[in-house]
Parts: C-alpha cells; structure tokens; sequence
C-alpha cells in the first residue's frame, strides 16, 4: 500500500548545553537470592533531558525495571542499591532521606505499571485514586483536581469522561485503565512518568489507541519519560533515544532512527527475532477436526455462533481476534468446558460428546491444552517431576523407573534436561515454565493442542525460542495445532491456517498467504494494520490515515467492542 | 444489585437450615441423656403412679417426634416453656439474664475491638520494628492464658492490692451507672482481654497479606506516607476478614462468657446455664443453648452481609458472564 507523504513526527530536539533532568552513574543494584545477594544492575550511567524519551528494552531479566524503579529511588523487596548516584534535577535519590524521596514521588516523578488491572486499588473509584495526589500532596482543591482528570481523561480520548471515574477498576476495560492510569500520572504534571511496559498486556488494536494516547499527552506536555518495554517496535513509536540492556548492562544506546536502520550489535536485531519467523507452506493434510456450525452461550448470552473450522492432521490453525472476539469461548467449546448450544465436533472421524464427564479417557488424552500463564496453570507446590509425572500415569499408567524414563525423554524433547527435575515452578523463568506446560501436555501423548495466547505473556527472544519449539515438535510428532493468539507476527511463525473471528463469529478464514495478503476485510485490516512496524513513522502514519479514512478512527474502534470474556488480558 | 440480594437470601437460608439442625441436636442431645427426668426431679422415693402422673405433665409420655415439633412450635411463638425447678416462665427469667450477658459484652467489645483493630494498623504500619514486636508477641501472651487464671490476676490487682474495683459484681440496685460500671469492669476487661489478642493479630495477618498487592506498591510510587498506605490502600481491601473476625468475637463475647461470669458470680446467661446444669433444669438448659446458637448465626449472618458490601467487586458486578 502506497502511502504518500506523511510529515516527519516532530522530534523536539533537546538541547544539550541544560543540565539533565536525571543522571544515573554507576549504579549498582543487589539482589537477594536465600543468603547471598547478587549484582543484578552493573553500574549503569543513564541520561534524561527535560522532554525527553527514553526507551529501555531487552528481554525480562535485563533489569528495565529495576532501573525504572530506581529512577524514583524505590527498590523492590529483596533488591538494593549497592553504588552509584541517581540525580534528579541534581538532588541525589539514593543519599536523601525517605520522607524526601517521598515528595518528589506523584508530583514530579510518576509511574505508569504494566498492568493496570492490578494496580489500581479495587476498593476505590478510580477518580479518587486519580486525584489522590494531586489533593493530598500537590495542595489542589478536590474540584480543581477532578476538572483536571476530567480535562486528561478527555485529551486521553476516554469514554464518557464525566462519569468514567466515578466506576471501580473491576468496571472498566484493561485498554481504558491503562489510560486512566496514564491520567493519574500526569495529574500532577509531574517532570517525569516510568512507563513500565504499559501495552505489553494488551492486544493490538488496544495497545494502538493507548499509545497513541501516551504519546500525545507526553509531547502536549512536554513530560520526560522513561519508557520500559521488550517490543522495539512498539518502543520506536515514542522514544527519541534507546537503550538496550541485557542482563543488567547496556548493550547499544543510539537514537531510534539510527538503532533501527543500523543497529551495531547482534544482540539488538534478536530482539525482533519473532518477526522474521515464517512458517513455509505446507500440502492438504487429512481433517483431525471440524467443527459444523456451532453455537455456545453463557446463559441466555450468545457467545459463538456459526462456528464451522477444519483442523488438519500436523498442521496448525491460527484463531485471531482481540479480547472478547470468542477465542477463548472456542477452546472450551472444543476441550467440552462449555457445551455447545448447536452444531457438532467430530474428531478423527467419531463425533465427540459435547461435556468433558461424558469423554473417554482417550479422548480426553487426545486432546490437550497450554495456556498464556504458566503462573496460573503450574501447581507452585509440585516439581517438574510430578507435574509431568502425574499425566504419564494417570494416561499411560506408567510408574516408578518407566515414568522417571519416559519424564527425562520428555525434559529432553523441550531442551531442558534432569537438572530441572526437582525444580518448583518459582525457581523456572517464564520461557522455562511453559515448556513444562508443554512437555505436561505431552505427556499424554495428544493428537490436538490448544494453545490459547501461550506466547503473549513472554519477550520476544523467548517467543521465538517456544515458536520454533512447537514447530519442531508438530513435525516430529504430526501434531496439530489450534493456536488462539491476537499477535500477527505469531502468527505468521506458526499458521497454516488462519480463522479471524470478532463478537464470536468468524470473518474470515482461509490459507495463511490469502488471508494475510490484501484485500481485506475492514476487520481483518484493522488487525492487520495495528500491528506496530519497526519504523518510528508507522504510528504517525496510521493514524493519519484511520484519520483520512473516517470511520475507523484509532481512538473509537475499541470502545465500541464488547469487553468480555478473555479474564486474562 | 440483584446478584447481592440473592447473595443474602442465600445466606438467609443457610442461616435458618444451620438453626433447624442445631434444634435438632440440642433436642436430641437432651434427650439422650441417661436416666428419666421425672425419676430424678421426683427421686428415689416417689411412687410409680407419681411419677407416671409427672411425665404426663411434663409431656414425656408423647413420641420424641412430637415432642420435638411441639417445643419448635412453641419457641417459634416465642414460648421457651416453663423451668422445672421455680415453674417460672422461661422468657422471664432469661431476659434479664440475657441483658445483663449483652451488657457485659458491648462493654468488652467497646474496649476490645478499637484497640485490637487500632494496635493491629500500628503493627503493620511499624511492621517489623520494636512496636510491631512488642503489641504481637503481647497479644499472643494475653491469649494464651486461659481466662479465669486473667481474671484472677485483675481481681488479685485491682481488688485485693489497689482496692479500686469489687472482685465480685453483685447486682446493687440504685447506685448509679458508676457504681454499674465499677461492678462490670474487672468481667469486661477479662474478657476484652481474652479478645483483644485474637482482633490484633487477624487486623494485621489480614493487612500484611494486602500489602504485597501491586496497588500497594503503586500507592508507595504515587508518594503515600506508610500510614495513608496502610489506612486508605491496604485496610479497605482486608476488611472482610477483619470483619469477620471481629464478629466471631462479638459472638464469643456472649456466648462464651460462661467462666468469666461464674468467676464474678455474674448474674448473665452463661451462670444461669451453669445453674440449670448442675439443677437438670432440662428446658432451661434447651432455651439457653438455643439462644446462644441463634446468636452465633445471626452474627455470622452479619459478618457475610457487612463482607459483601464492603467489597466494591461483589456489590457491584459486572454486566456480564
């Protein structure tokens, strides 16, 4: 698609002669691991101007964080500042007094976290939680303050800006509460917000609309940042400058053109490795499953309808859709959680009953799920070893020598190996956790995977290494995959097929080339389109051109859908 | 709404299903005592046709099955029968049993449940410093020690050395609710003793759990001084189980009474249970276990409706699945 000129987002170029508005030097950040404490920041220098945004990226354990946190002088339980100075506006965070570093948090310095959902407080209105600052500490007046929110809550293109703060944080969507925790960031009109991986939780056409957002309060206001994430993309869109960390220590700071056109390390370019992933095309396999029409609800609430897919013999079918489209609802559907209301599922060629308590034991083993937290999906009390143990005998009845065997064979096949053996789940990082999650599934032995969002909650090195995990795993053992997820690049890596489904019904689906390539759907396209380009004009781009084309303006797409289902995003 | 209100209901119905069992098991418990009634109020020496006589009077001749459905009819209209050993009406005598009971509780909750809730905020405001150390490891003193061994203690001290209070509270008419007050204090302030430990220590497991919440450390980077962290951001979201706490200790602090009363000769519910035990005053005793268990449920019917709605998420739920 041909794009004519877009004018160059406008880079306010600091100047270099002021002093900085935050100076990291040397810093040195411990954590604590039982009795020892380990060097988890290797002296760090680290430089914000007034206005400037900085992005931090690298993958989870290079310490973004950590050093987000730092620049408010606050370190976690089980992590300290062991050297170095953090000097905001040249008063040293790490040498003044706590009631200190207190005053300049909300006011001048404020955070943005990851997940709104759970750090808003559930037990006040989210106007009062808005405002707290700015009336407690900032000396404004309640109705001054609440204008105020009122007023961003608006620049931040929130529904109903009157009365949205007046719901609890349960009431309103994960894309809108980022929003209004961006607001109560900047309700103080503080010199510096950390955002810390604000989109990381949220799906594609969501984390559009809260960039586009951040973004235009931050340049309004001409606020610094620092901005954490693991996506360079989507990281390329705000900042002027960025660092890539690993492990703790920078790997190359350059400012986002130049790291985008000519990164220097390899390192950096591993960090978009998902992307460039593509499954080749692959011949007609015989059908495993196909669903006839089916139609599930909750209640007296239709929540599919008219569902027909064919899942193939060792080839993967890509559900996407954002939070809410049905996605989930389907892998219920198919697993017998939530009986269908209409239609039929016949698996390798025998029709399957519609309740989980009505299948066989072999059907059952047949087919197994994986899901996007292997947090919520691993007992924290049980190994490796009964985690995997425990499908090998309930299915294969194996005990004792055979199943320490066959779990080994099974740790080898994930390459992991029997040093994992005794391991609980909180001693495992996050790729490592849902490669037990996988070898689990494994275990018993099944023809069909479901995988719901399996890769959403991991950075994208680790992606890449579960993606090519379960590519080489779908070859050797002829599995077939139904892989639910809203990332496009996954998709791509994955897919043989793709069904795109919005409000529980499927709007398109077909052979992965087809559907990626254009023409398409006004739905499918604004999927497709919001997905973020490494190219620090595609945001400016997008928007200009949802703009142009009317409807489908950036910012009320997202309102408009049901905001359902989905629990975890 | 709707979904609260059904809540309740259900709570409602569990509430009475929990009474009717209890009524069952305190009815058949009595009955299964060893021996006949009428042979032991009557004794030794009575004749058959006396005793005969007697139980048609009391009713014992009539199957179990009836016998149980006419004392439920008559609780339900508000009659708890006659005691056997003064034939007064039962409601009479433990009314005012009962007031005084609840009197001696509302002062002991009165004292007891600010302080524990209050030191229980402090511990976790000044977790893990000297306070925190002092006010949980006397908590778990004060709950330890059973209470007449309390009670003796305060009567010891402030009866016997300093002479300030009555080691026994003897109902005196006429002197006034200081003198009231003064006969009250040493039961009250064993029991709010016995109670204050057990308030301070859910207050504080209960916040301590919050505080690892991510709102929590939002609150901290948002600049909240550790006692608005702990008040306005913590407490709100541990309140249900300090509720529910606090009520289970309203409800111990009536019904569980019985040997703080007997040690102050305090004339309230539990000394007149103690009585009727020891008299085989059969009915009373069935009137007094039953109003106690009414009083555990209709408390932890409280504690449910006062959870739900301080929890926004349960009082107001979402529009859909």
């Amino acid at each position: 698609m041909i794009i004519d000129q877009v004018p160059q987002r406008i880079v306010p170029a600091p100047c270099n002669d002021e002093a900085p508005l935050l100076d990291m030097r040397g810093l040195r950040i411990e954590a604590r691991s039982g009795e020892a404490w380990h060097v988890i920041v290797h002296g760090l220098d680290l430089t914000l101007r007034r206005g400037e945004v900085l992005g931090l990226i690298g993958e989870s354990g290079a310490g973004k964080s950590t050093i987000g946190l730092a620049a408010m002088g606050h370190a976690r339980p089980g992590c300290r500042f062991a050297g170095g100075s953090i000097l905001f506006s040249g008063r040293d965070l790490l040498r003044e007094p706590a009631a200190g570093r207190r005053a300049l948090r909300g006011t001048r310095i404020a955070y943005v976290a990851q997940s709104a959902a759970a750090a808003f407080n559930p037990a006040h209105r989210l106007i009062d939680q808005v405002v707290e600052t700015a009336v407690e500490r900032g000396g404004r007046s309640r109705v001054d303050a609440m204008a105020d929110a009122k007023d961003l809550f608006r620049r931040l293109s929130l529904p109903e800006p009157e009365t949205i703060g007046l719901r609890y944080p349960h009431e309103v969507s994960g894309g809108q509460l980022q929003r209004v925790m961006t607001a109560m960031a900047m309700v103080c009109r503080p010199d510096l917000i950390i955002f810390d991986e604000p989109t990381t939780a949220l799906d594609v056409t969501t984390q559009v609309e809260v960039l586009a957002a951040i973004r235009s309060v931050v340049e309004d206001f001409h606020t610094a940042a620092l901005y954490i994430t693991h996506d360079l993309a989507v990281v390329a869109q705000l900042a002027h400058r960025i660092m890539v960390l690993r492990h703790g220590r920078l790997v190359e700071e350059a400012p986002t053109r130049t790291m985008l056109e000519a990164p220097c390390e390899d390192y950096t370019r591993s960090l978009w490795a998902v992307r460039t992933l593509e499954k080749p095309a692959e011949p007609e396999a015989p059908c495993l499953l196909q669903m006839e029409q089916v139609g599930a609800a909750y209640g007296a609430r239709r929540v599919l309808d008219d569902i027909s897919i064919r899942i193939e013999r060792g080839r993967t079918v890509a559900v996407v859709g954002e939070s809410g489209s049905g996605k989930s609802t389907l892998a219920r559907v198919i697993t017998g959680l939530l009986p269908p209301v209409a239609g039929a599922i016949v698996f390798a060629g025998e029709p399957l009953p519609a309740q989980t308590q009505k299948r066989s034991k072999a059907q059952l083993r047949r087919i197994q799920m994986i899901y996007q937290s292997p947090d919520a999906a691993l007992n924290p009390r049980h190994t490796v070893r009964e985690v995997i143990g425990r499908p090998l005998e309930f299915y294969g009845g194996l005990k004792g020598r055979e199943r320490e065997v066959r779990t080994l064979a099974l740790l080898d096949m994930i390459e992991m190996s029997a040093t994992h053996l005794d391991r609980l789940p909180s001693e495992l990082s996050g790729g490592q956790k849902q490669r037990i999650c996988i070898a689990r599934a494994l275990a018993a032995e099944p023809e069909l995977m479901i995988c719901d969002e399996v890769t959403s909650a991991l950075d994208q090195i680790v992606q890449a290494g579960i993606l090519k995990l379960l590519r080489q795993l779908q070859t050797e053992l002829s599995l077939s995959y139904l892989f639910i997820t809203h990332d496009i690049a996954t998709v791509k890596a994955i897919a043989d097929r793709i069904v795109v489904m919005h409000r529980g019904k499927i709007v398109e689906q077909g052979d992965k080339r087809e559907i990626l390539a254009p023409p398409h759907p006004a739905y499918t396209e604004l999927l497709l389109s919001s997905v973020p380009g490494l190219d620090p004009d595609w945001l400016t781009r997008l928007l200009a051109e949802r703009e142009r084309d009317g409807g489908t303006h950036a910012t009320s797409w997202p309102d408009r859908l049901p905001k359902t289902g989905n629990r975890h995003v | 709404m709707g979904s609260v209100a059904e809540l309740l209901a259900k709570r409602l119905v569990f509430g009475i299903a929990t009474l009717w069992v209890i009524s069952l098991l305190v009815f058949s418990a009595v009955n299964l005592l060893p021996g006949d009634l009428a042979d032991a109020i009557l004794g030794q020496g009575a004749t058959p046709e006396a005793v005969a006589a007697f139980r048609a009077e009391l009713g014992l001749d009539q199957p179990v099955a009836s016998r149980y459905l006419n004392w439920v009819a008559d609780i339900l209209h508000g009659d708890l029968g006659r005691s056997l050993a003064n034939d007064r009406p039962i409601s009479e005598l433990v009314a005012g049993r009962l007031a005084n009971t609840v009197r001696l509780a509302i002062l002991a909750a009165f004292i007891a449940i600010p302080a524990g809730v209050g030191l229980g905020i402090l511990a976790t405001v000044y977790r893990d410093r000297p306070f925190d150390r002092a006010t949980t490891t006397a908590s778990l003193i004060a709950i330890s020690f059973p209470e007449f061994f309390t009670a003796y203690i305060l009567v010891a001290l402030f009866s016997v050395t300093l002479g300030w209070l009555p080691a026994v509270a003897i109902e005196t008419r006429g002197g006034g609710w200081q003198q009231a007050l003064r006969e009250i204090a040493l039961p009250a302030l064993t029991l709010a003793l016995a109670v204050v430990g057990y308030v301070l220590r859910m207050t504080r497991a209960a916040i301590v759990n919050v505080m690892a919440a991510p709102y929590i450390e939002m609150a901290q980077l948002k600049g909240a001084s550790p006692l608005r962290i702990v008040t306005r951001h913590a407490l709100p979201n541990a309140l249900s189980p300090i509720i529910n706490v606090v009520i289970i200790n309203l409800a111990y602090l009536v019904v569980g009474v019985v040997v703080v009363e007997v040690v102050f000769v305090y004339p309230g519910l539990g000394q007149l249970l103690v009585d009727s035990v020891s008299k085989r005053d059969i009915p009373v005793v069935q009137a007094c276990c039953i109003i106690f268990a009414a009083t555990y449920v209709l408390l932890n019917l409280l504690a449910d409706i006062l959870s739900v709605l301080s929890n926004p998420r349960l009082r107001r739920p979402r529009q859909q699945v």
